[in-house]
């Protein structure tokens, strides 16, 4: 049955708006997005501030919804479901990586990689054994056990990225993974994601306001008010 | 998923050990005073039952004066060896009647001596107090009549007295009487409230009368209804029979009291549930407190940890997932809040017991009762802190700083 041309795209947005507020203290923070990403893609997205990148992020990664227009995610309409139904889909397919790294305090780095394998009910020696080497792909092995106050911001940011990928998603969603890191780090993180991309086939989606950081991605798309201003592809950057 | 809940619980109660300590201290308090009445009140019921078989059957006892024992009778005339008999040949439905006086003396055989209580009465006294005589044989009516010297050894006294010698047939002394021993009572052992009973002798009545008290008056006279028959009937009948006796005319007030063991365990009993109900609403006043402590403490946890729950709702825990580590968190606290309580009140039974010399007397099912309610008391309280944390926006919690 599966004779058309083209697989769906991994995510389309059809006329997606969001809106905040109501009445005279309304806020539309998207207005008619249109926008389709193809499984494999490296896309930066950009704007400037308040221009709806987090809001499109969090749509994306289901912990917000629409308030008008349609997402589907492979093809399954998002709006339909409730939202333990969002919550299964982003955390079967959709891995999240915040600015803020966002780990658990007091807890070690194998246990804030794991945590998400505890919520799928993964039994404990194997969700350390799938936790050990994801810390290893993002080369922090031998660091299991240091808590994220013992580890340094890139450090910390490559914590959460292992435990954004220790699920095998289909989708790593990045919103300003670099906002809090100096310009060395910075570089280190974005090989680690072009890795993950170019060598696991991971989506990767990432939130940037710097040019350097964007060039990264093969596919730019650029925010204005809620809109998308523009949308292209570049080169990949030599290295 | 239950497991980790459990483990995630211990540990953020363990990081604010002295919070939680104090936040369950409601629980503790509640919770040892229901182990703590529960478990005197056992010993202090377990004690009037014992007391009771101690006594006999269908006992009514008969004293001068009104009021409960210590309260001052006024002009209460004694009462005479002819009240017992006309008691006896008047009132229906009786197996026995004794007139009883008693007294401490000291008896001696030999170079051994002893104090104790000495019972003037007649050959019915041990069918009333349901004894039996393990060696010789009981008072002979002709005894009791002729006011004879013999006596009735209680296993105490025979015990120190003649150690393995036999005593019947030899003399003692009482004070300065010389007395023939013609049997040994029965063992009977200590009563609930810790005197021994078998430390007695008994004599008949007209004997201790002339040798040892020197007057004609009965102390008490008690009674023991017949098999079957309604102990309120021989109670009304026998009041009856000394208002008309002693000439109390209608309107006056009886100069004695006619009262039945029964009654008087009934009254007992009842002011021990009285108590035990008293008790048992401070202890749900405080259980709730206890549990509004958990819940209060269950928000507050809710509130510093919006970060955390967050992250957990963002990486994929379900609204149900973090019910239920909340809910467990509670409910540990609350159980062990209730596990503290259980000892504190076993130890306050327990001191309390020794200082009131009640029998420690724990109840398991109160015991596992109190550890499920203070289970109980985590859900109830902690669903609604639990229930907040699992409704959180991710997007709104993950901004809180
Ligand atoms: N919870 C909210 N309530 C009201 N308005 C909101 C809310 N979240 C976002 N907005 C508004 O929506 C618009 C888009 O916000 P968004 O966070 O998507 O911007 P952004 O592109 O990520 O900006 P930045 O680069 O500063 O992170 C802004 O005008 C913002 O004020
Ligand atoms: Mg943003």
């Amino acid at each position: 049955m599966d004779a058309g041309p083209l697989p769906p795209p991994l995510i389309a947005l059809h006329n997606v708006s969001r809106v905040y507020g109501r009445g005279e203290a309304e806020v539309t923070a998207l207005a008619r997005v249109d926008l389709e990403i193809r499984q494999g893609e490296f896309v930066a997205i950009m704007g400037p501030s308040g221009s709806g990148k987090s809001t499109t992020m969090n749509i994306l990664g289901c912990l917000d919804t629409p308030s008008g227009g349609d997402y589907l995610f492979d093809g399954v309409p998002v709006g339909g479901l409730d939202r333990d139904g969002r919550t299964l889909l982003r955390r079967n397919f959709i891995g999240f990586v915040f600015q803020g790294f966002n780990l658990l305090p007091r807890t070690t780095a194998l246990e804030n990689v794991e945590l998400p394998l505890v919520y799928r009910g993964v039994k404990a020696d194997r969700r350390a054994d799938l936790a050990a080497r994801a810390l290893d792909r993002v080369g922090l092995a031998g660091r299991e056990d240091h808590t994220p106050s013992e580890l340094s911001g890139g450090q910390q940011q490559r914590v959460a990225i292992a435990r954004a990928i220790v699920t095998d998603p289909l989708l790593l969603l990045a919103d300003e993974p670099t906002g809090n890191l100096d310009t060395r780090t910075s570089g280190e993180i974005m090989d680690l994601l072009t890795a993950l991309n170019r060598d696991q086939g991971i989506t990767v989606i990432m939130v940037t306001h710097e040019p350097d950081i964007a060039a990264h991605a093969r596919r730019m798309v650029r925010f204005k008010d809620g809109r998308i201003e523009d949308d292209r592809r570049q080169p990949v950057l030599a290295r | 998923m239950l497991g980790e809940a459990l483990l995630l619980a211990l540990v953020a109660i363990r990081r604010n050990l002295l919070r939680s300590f104090l936040t369950v201290l409601g629980v503790v308090i509640g919770v040892a005073a229901v182990i703590a009445m529960v478990t005197i009140g056992n010993g202090a019921t377990a004690r009037i039952t014992a007391e009771l078989s101690g006594l006999g059957n269908n006992l009514l006892f008969v004293t001068p004066g009104q009021g409960g024992p210590g309260a001052p009778s006024l002009e209460a005339r004694a009462f005479a060896v002819s009240d017992a008999e006309a008691i006896r040949d008047q009132v229906g439905g009786i197996q026995a009647v004794a007139p009883v006086s008693r007294t401490t003396a000291t008896v001696v055989y030999g170079s051994e001596s002893r104090s104790t209580t000495v019972v003037g009465s007649t050959a019915d006294y041990i069918a009333t107090q349901a004894w039996t005589v393990a060696l010789g044989r009981n008072l002979l009516d002709s005894e009791v009549r002729g006011g004879r010297a013999v006596c009735l050894l209680g296993e105490t006294v025979r015990k120190e007295l003649f150690g393995i010698a036999d005593p019947v047939g030899a003399a003692v002394r009482v004070k300065t009487v010389s007395c023939q021993v013609v049997g040994v009572l029965a063992a009977k052992g200590q009563s609930a409230g810790g005197s021994d009973q078998d430390d007695t002798i008994v004599m008949p009545l007209k004997a201790f009368q002339r040798r040892l008290s020197g007057t004609n008056t009965v102390a008490t006279i008690l009674i023991s209804a017949a098999d079957g028959v309604d102990t309120a009937k021989v109670q009304a009948a026998t009041t009856d029979l000394f208002r008309e006796r002693r000439g109390i005319q209608a309107g006056e007030k009886d100069d004695f009291a006619v009262r039945d063991m029964r009654q008087i365990v009934q009254t007992m009993t009842a002011t021990t549930t009285v108590l035990t109900g008293l008790l048992g609403a401070v202890a749900a006043v405080s259980l709730v407190v206890g549990g509004i402590g958990i819940m209060n403490i269950m928000l507050v946890s809710v509130t510093e940890r919006t970060r955390e729950i967050g992250i957990r709702l963002a990486i994929g825990a379900l609204e149900h997932q973090v019910l239920t580590q909340f809910l467990v968190e509670a409910i540990v606290l609350s159980l062990f809040g209730g596990l503290v309580g259980i000892l504190l009140g076993l130890g306050l039974a327990f001191a309390a017991a020794q200082g009131l010399s009640l029998p420690f007397d724990v109840d398991p099912t109160i015991v596992v009762g109190a550890f499920l309610f203070s289970a109980l008391v985590g859900v109830a309280f902690g669903y609604f802190p639990a229930r907040r944390a699992a409704r959180l926006d991710p997007i709104e919690a993950l901004r809180r700083e």
